[in-house]
């Protein structure tokens, strides 16, 4: 079972209370990008055996969007943190360095 | 719990009393709750303080970070707490009447908590969700928001369009001999 929290509720709830929505950060290529790049972002995504961050939202509750820092394999959670940003805190990415010393932050 | 009259429909056949209630009247407001002029306004207009995150007070509850549900006190309108909110707030908000919205259930006895603990994946033992406490979940596969209203009482919101699959899901639920009664122990 997969157990997040809401920076928005800040509770603690089951993962039938969410939304998955996929690889967060994504870059979104529109006007001006390659035809390349536009097709990256429309169909291509990362799918790591491993640390993965993703887009939840608190569906039954808030409604709220936040990101999930979590392991594929073995559904720990590192941390969750605000939608509102292009890249991972640094907070969450030295607590997963902290438990997963091989781990390389790829961009 | 208030009179029998405000009730469209009871079922006491269960372990825990069922019951629909008529219309009841709210209205959502939607503002940045972290504005501390709106708090002050807020307080003001409704003589209470926002409520905490995932509590109730006075009828106000916290729905999330920049949502509020207020029920209407008796002798005010919907309409009228509107007109008051949007004269009163300076920020960018927005209150509608959501009263046909929602459908309103009250559940009472003394096992009520193990009725919601069958279909919501919460704690709802008496330590983690006390009077006070207000939670939005799911029960079954319906959206629902609740609070205690009294240690064997509880009040629960859901959409309106759901009131009879939600009254059916709670009797079903209440049916007798059915609740295990473990989280008063």
């Amino acid at each position: 079972m997969l157990l997040l929290t809401c920076p928005y509720c800040g509770v603690e709830a089951e993962e039938t209370e969410f939304l998955g929505a996929g690889q967060a950060h994504l870059k979104r290529h529109m006007d001006g990008s390659t035809d390349g790049e536009f097709t990256a972002y429309l169909f291509e995504r990362k799918n790591p055996k491993g640390i993965v961050f993703e887009r939840w939202r608190h569906v039954y509750g808030c409604g709220k969007w936040f990101h999930a820092a979590r392991c594929a394999v073995t559904l720990e959670v590192f941390g969750t943190y605000s939608a509102q940003t292009f890249e991972p805190p640094k907070d969450i990415i030295a607590k997963i360095k902290a438990k997963r010393p091989e781990w390389e932050a790829k961009p | 719990m208030s009179d029998l009259m405000s009730f469209s429909e009871i079922d006491g056949s269960g372990a825990v009393l069922i019951a629909a209630q008529r219309r009841v009247a709210m209205v959502t407001l939607k503002t940045d709750l972290s504005n501390k002029i709106t708090r002050a306004a807020i307080k003001k207009l409704l003589g209470t303080t926002v409520p905490a995150q995932r509590k109730i007070a006075n009828g106000v509850a916290w729905m999330a970070p920049d949502e509020l549900l207020i029920m209407v006190p008796e002798g005010s309108t919907p309409e009228a707490q509107i007109e008051q909110l949007n004269a009163n707030i300076k920020a960018p908000m927005l209150a509608v009447d959501v009263s046909d919205a929602r459908a309103v259930f009250t559940l009472k006895g003394n096992n009520a908590r193990e009725v919601l603990a069958k279909g919501a994946p919460i704690d709802l033992s008496a330590d983690a969700f006390a009077q006070g406490d207000f939670r939005r979940t799911r029960l079954g596969q319906v959206a629902v928001a609740f609070w205690m209203e009294a240690d064997d009482e509880i009040t629960l919101i859901c959409f309106a369009s759901l009131r009879q699959f939600m009254f059916d899901w709670l009797v079903n639920a209440a049916q007798k001999g059915s609740l295990p009664a473990y989280l008063n122990r």
